[in-house]
């Protein structure tokens, strides 16, 4: 869920407003966004995606953090390089790759059913599955 | 405070804003069309595809590899696919993807041998150009804007749609020559990636104005997620080996045809999963195919290669399910008149019979059948005669209680009805006619109920009318569930586990307050297209 909109990055452009498709935040008078509604939040990581400037930051529950989570601590979440680290990935903001472009995956393994004798056992795509884009 | 409402009019009326709606909305415009767009969201976030990504049923237009594509699914659907629309299917996703690529300029990644692969999509990257397209192609969009209702003329003919803008705490209507229904498919608020907002509205508002439901038994969808946590991209647990919680292997449970096994155990224990067959080529690859993959795993500080973490299954129901709003012709007509459907929020039988339509086919769906109806219904608007007068509401249960209105939070307590009967592993996904005729049951009581008193103040009539629609969607689901009494596709009776020769038909179902149920001769009716 959203756990973080950090006072300190924020340029209040509101984008974060606009993109929710659940609606999450509201307007202030002060101009920081606030997390009006967390409990409709889906933990779609979209508003993320679309912060320009890194502010916002999703963890990855469904439901909220406790109040003294890592997932919650500002510093920490861009000490570890967490914050912002979605857009990163998908290559959004000036200056980098879209990720689209890098985007292959492995070639899909057949279904594979657990079993004690095979578990561990490397996974083996058949030589004409195409990589998963 | 409330202002005045918002009044648009617009030869075609899009609702909803993914895939199939923007495309719907594209193709509408190019046609001539003066076209509104509106989405419960934002177009551009809304729904499974923005935030997940898929992959897309996109085969060269070469005989052999366009047969093995046909084959794939056709056993497993339970052979109600149709091979005339699996075509015309993958010729219009086969140029809707090249145009993408082009004049779309999607940055699709480009293979050893040079050419581009595209065969899937990242979310949020498709719909971000899906927007800009749709906005350049001069369509008026209102985010935040959840339709409530259809408007009929006196005919009977579809011809708007009201709803609120929750932003601007405003009611809005829009008077148009036809209407997409684009809302999706219903995950039943499960948090499944992105279908929070895909809770069946457009099925219940297709059905208030007599529209009919196919496919409905095809519901049983549920998706690998880490316990925690939302992210139901299920690919890469084709790596996985599954386990119980004293470390020992869970036998037999797998991503593809073992996952009800999961399902059973999770009745009772916690099950762990590891990605410990991916080889550290194989892993590096991954975190470029599906980078939104690793965010529970990453945030959470785990390994999922080498570390066990616990996993649930979440419901995505009609969304990655096939059952839907029936065709009543080629171009996403309904049985309405002025009323279309594209996406998942139609039945996605046509191509995928009784097997989810999950990975590849949904998204080829949605962008077809978004093609289709969009011109249609610009056609549709241009040669009929615009009715100028009074436009009557369609809706009901939510909106207009039949009896003693009940308390304005009244929809928690049909959220929670709803939410028992359909999530449950055991009613829905392991069925067995002594479970669902209980629930189907309990589900005609609480519609019985909302129906007479369900209804809201504000904001919150957009949360009693999704409430509404689940239990109607549940209901369908169920219905059709316990009329076929066999397994085919993904809908599986413990109490009929044969597949039954006599019931290779389509289930058509509908209704409101008194529901029915019939099979369709889909072979001789128009739910079948000459190849």
């Amino acid at each position: 869920m959203i756990e973080l909109v950090s006072a300190a990055r924020c340029i209040e452009c509101d984008r974060c407003i606009e993109v929710c498709p659940t609606n999450v935040f509201d307007r202030t008078a002060g101009g920081l966004p606030v997390i009006a509604r967390q409990g409709d939040c889906q933990t779609c990581f979209m508003c993320e995606a679309y912060c320009p400037v890194d502010a916002l930051f999703v963890a990855p529950d469904a439901e909220p953090v406790p109040a003294d989570s890592p997932l919650r601590d500002e510093q920490h979440l861009a000490e570890t390089g967490l914050l912002g680290s979605y857009r990163d990935k998908l290559g959004w903001g000036r200056g980098r790759t879209p990720g689209a472009r890098l985007a292959i995956g492995p070639a899909l393994p057949p279904p594979r059913i657990s079993s004690a004798a095979t578990a561990g056992a490397p996974a083996v795509a058949s030589p004409d599955a195409p990589p998963l884009v | 405070m409330s202002t005045d409402p918002l009044v648009l009019s617009a030869d075609v009326l899009v609702i909803g804003g993914g895939p199939a709606g923007t495309w719907a909305a594209l193709d509408a415009a190019r046609s001539g069309a003066d076209v509104v767009l509106v989405d419960k969201g934002y177009c551009g976030t809304s729904g499974p595809t923005a935030s997940g990504g898929t992959g897309v049923w996109y085969v060269p237009p070469v005989e052999e590899s366009r047969q093995k594509a046909m084959d794939s699914r056709d056993a497993m659907g339970g052979h109600l696919a149709d091979r005339g629309w699996m075509r015309r299917v993958l010729d219009q996703t086969w140029e809707n993807m090249n145009e993408l690529a082009g004049d779309g300029r999607y940055p699709f990644p480009t293979g050893p041998d040079g050419t581009q692969l595209r065969r899937g999509v990242q979310g949020p990257e498709y719909m971000r150009i899906q927007r800009r397209r749709v906005k350049r192609a001069g369509v008026r969009i209102l985010d935040h804007s959840p339709a409530l209702e259809l408007l009929t003329d006196r005919s009977g003919a579809v011809a708007g749609a009201s709803g609120y803008r929750r932003q601007a705490d405003t009611h809005y209507s829009v008077r148009a020559g036809a209407v997409v229904l684009a809302t999706g498919g219903c995950a039943f608020l499960s948090r499944a990636l992105g279908t929070n907002v895909n809770t069946g509205d457009g099925a219940l508002m297709a059905a208030e104005v007599g529209a009919q439901m196919s496919g409905m038994e095809f519901s049983t969808a549920y998706a690998i997620a880490p316990e925690f946590g939302t992210v139901t991209k299920t690919a890469y647990y084709n790596f996985a080996t599954f386990y119980r919680a004293d470390g020992t292997v869970l036998e037999g449970a797998g991503s593809q045809g073992g996952r009800s096994v999961i399902a059973r155990a999770l009745l009772s224990e916690r099950v762990f999963c590891r990605l410990d067959a991916a080889t550290s080529e194989q892993q590096a690859a991954m975190r470029l195919g599906q980078p939104n993959f690793f965010l529970p795993f990453d945030r959470r500080g785990i390994d999922p290669f080498t570390q066990l973490f616990p996993i649930t299954l979440l419901l995505e129901g009609t969304v990655r399910g096939t059952g839907g709003i029936h065709l009543a012709g080629e171009n996403g007509e309904t049985s309405v008149p002025g009323l279309y459907a594209a996406g998942d929020a139609a039945t996605r039988e046509l191509i995928c019979g009784g097997f989810t339509g999950g990975g590849s086919h949904n998204s080829a769906w949605a962008m077809s059948s978004g093609t289709w109806a969009g011109r249609a219904a610009a056609r549709y608007s241009r040669a009929s005669r615009r009715s100028g007068g009074k436009l009557l509401p369609a809706g009901g249960a939510g909106l207009r209680p039949t009896g003693t209105p009940g308390r304005p939070d009244g929809f928690r307590d049909v959220l929670a009805a709803v939410r028992a009967e359909v999530h449950p592993y055991d009613k829905n996904y392991l069925r067995h006619g002594d479970r669902l005729a209980p629930a189907l049951s309990n589900l005609n009581d609480t519609w019985g109920w909302l129906r007479s008193s369900l209804t809201a103040p504000g904001g919150d009539v957009v949360a009693a009318r999704q409430s509404a629609a689940m239990v109607a969607h549940a209901r369908w689901m169920y219905t059709s569930a316990l009329a076929r009494t066999e397994s085919r596709g993904m809908h599986k009776r413990a109490d009929h586990p044969a597949l039954d020769p006599a019931q290779h038909h389509r289930l058509l179902v509908g209704g409101l307050d008194e529901l029915w149920v019939a099979p369709s001769d889909w072979r001789r009716d128009l739910g079948s297209v000459a190849s």
